[in-house]
């Protein structure tokens, strides 16, 4: 597949994650994951998870994983085409919702929209969080990496950037 | 002044009114962009913080509310709250300078990292401690994840429709198109059959 082809058809299924990403980034992780290193080999499981990390590193929104998966695929081409692809269609929509929010709170059924999509994000954030933990794993130490660092999140207020740096040392000297 | 909702100030409003009431695209763009520099890994409290304690631009209900509806409309909630607040005030040209000014600047910082990473990333010391930092990012992910799934797995429903998207999504590899298809449609009707 050319580079052109492979943009097009990353832009293309963005675009439809845009439209099926209810609950954020976080729950399309899996599918992106599917998409790009499973079927299409367009990044190694090596490249996906650090590109995750590195987002989670830098600040802003977490659609900006998005933006650098466009940039490791195509350049900086495709990391604006990705990040347009994915925030386009939400934004559009968004738009128009400014108009009906008001009066849909009070819906009956807008409420059991809402509650019956929560399992449905629910498990794709699991299905997320799986993912990466097994993708991200090299040996062993590494999922002792992960269940630590997701601890010291659950149990205390540090500030996950300090996680990552001190997961960092510990990779430097042979420990993840 | 307590500005209400949906209704456009008259002029009178407009002089006696504090700048904040009533920001210009000016004022989202560089609002919004303060948001999205502040946020590591979700800047959703950070936008909470901006928009009702700091500049008082929606009440704390109202925030909740337009959260509730970006959680329910597709693609980041954080941008479909950042397009509500900015068309709210000014239009499309204040929803673009928000989502301009949510953007530009992590966009530009993330790819600086990413240079970075490509330029130095199969050094040896490099690659051993990204490692590392992608097992913890990884960790990251467990915990929003256990954040969410403890108060929402209380009831079967909701255990036994969540485990099908699980399987479906991380062993079975089912296209995100197809798990949604079917599944959020049980989700919904199963929610719809339960209450009175």
């Amino acid at each position: 597949m050319s580079s052109d082809d492979t943009l097009f058809s990353l832009t293309l299924h963005l675009l439809l994650l845009s439209l099926l990403a209810i609950g954020g980034v976080s729950t399309i992780l899996p599918e992106l994951h599917r998409f790009i290193v499973v079927d299409h080999s367009w990044l190694t499981n090596e490249q996906f998870t650090a590109l995750f990390a590195l987002a989670q590193a830098a600040p802003g929104p977490n659609v900006i994983f998005v933006t650098l998966i466009g940039w490791q695929i195509s350049g900086l081409v495709g990391a604006l085409a990705a990040t347009a692809a994915m925030c386009g269609p939400a934004t559009v929509i968004a738009y128009a919702g400014t108009r009906l929010s008001a009066q849909w709170q009070h819906l009956k059924w807008f409420k059991i929209l809402r509650s019956g999509l929560v399992p449905v994000t629910t498990g794709l954030m699991i299905a997320s969080a799986w993912l990466l933990t097994a993708a991200s794993a090299q040996a062993a130490p590494s999922y002792a990496v992960t269940a630590v660092t997701a601890l010291l999140v659950l149990t205390t207020r540090i500030n996950p950037l300090w996680l990552l740096a001190l997961a960092a040392g510990a990779g430097m000297i042979g420990w993840a | 002044m307590d500005m209400k909702r949906g209704e456009p100030p008259s002029d009178q409003e407009r002089l006696q009114g504090s700048p904040a009431a009533q920001p210009g695209i000016l004022d989202l763009f560089t609002a919004f962009m303060g948001v999205g520099l502040s946020g590591f890994g979700g800047v959703l409290p950070f936008a909470r913080r901006m928009l009702v304690d700091r500049r008082r631009w929606l009440s704390p209900a109202e925030f909740t509310e337009v959260l509730g509806l970006s959680q329910l409309l597709p693609g980041p909630n954080i941008v479909n709250v950042t397009i509500y607040v900015g068309a709210r005030f000014a239009g499309i040209p204040g929803a673009a300078a928000a989502f301009l000014g949510l953007m530009t600047m992590p966009v530009i910082i993330v790819l600086c990292l990413g240079a970075a990473y490509s330029r130095y990333g199969d050094l040896p010391a490099v690659a051993n401690a990204f490692r590392g930092v992608s097992s913890a990012a990884a960790g990251l992910m467990v915990a929003m994840a256990a954040k969410i799934a403890w108060p929402v797995l209380r009831s079967a429903p909701a255990i036994v429709v969540a485990l099908l998207v699980f399987v479906a999504m991380a062993i079975l590899k089912v296209p995100l198109v197809w798990t949604v298809a079917v599944l959020a449609p049980v989700g919904v009707i199963w929610t719809w059959w339960r209450t009175p």
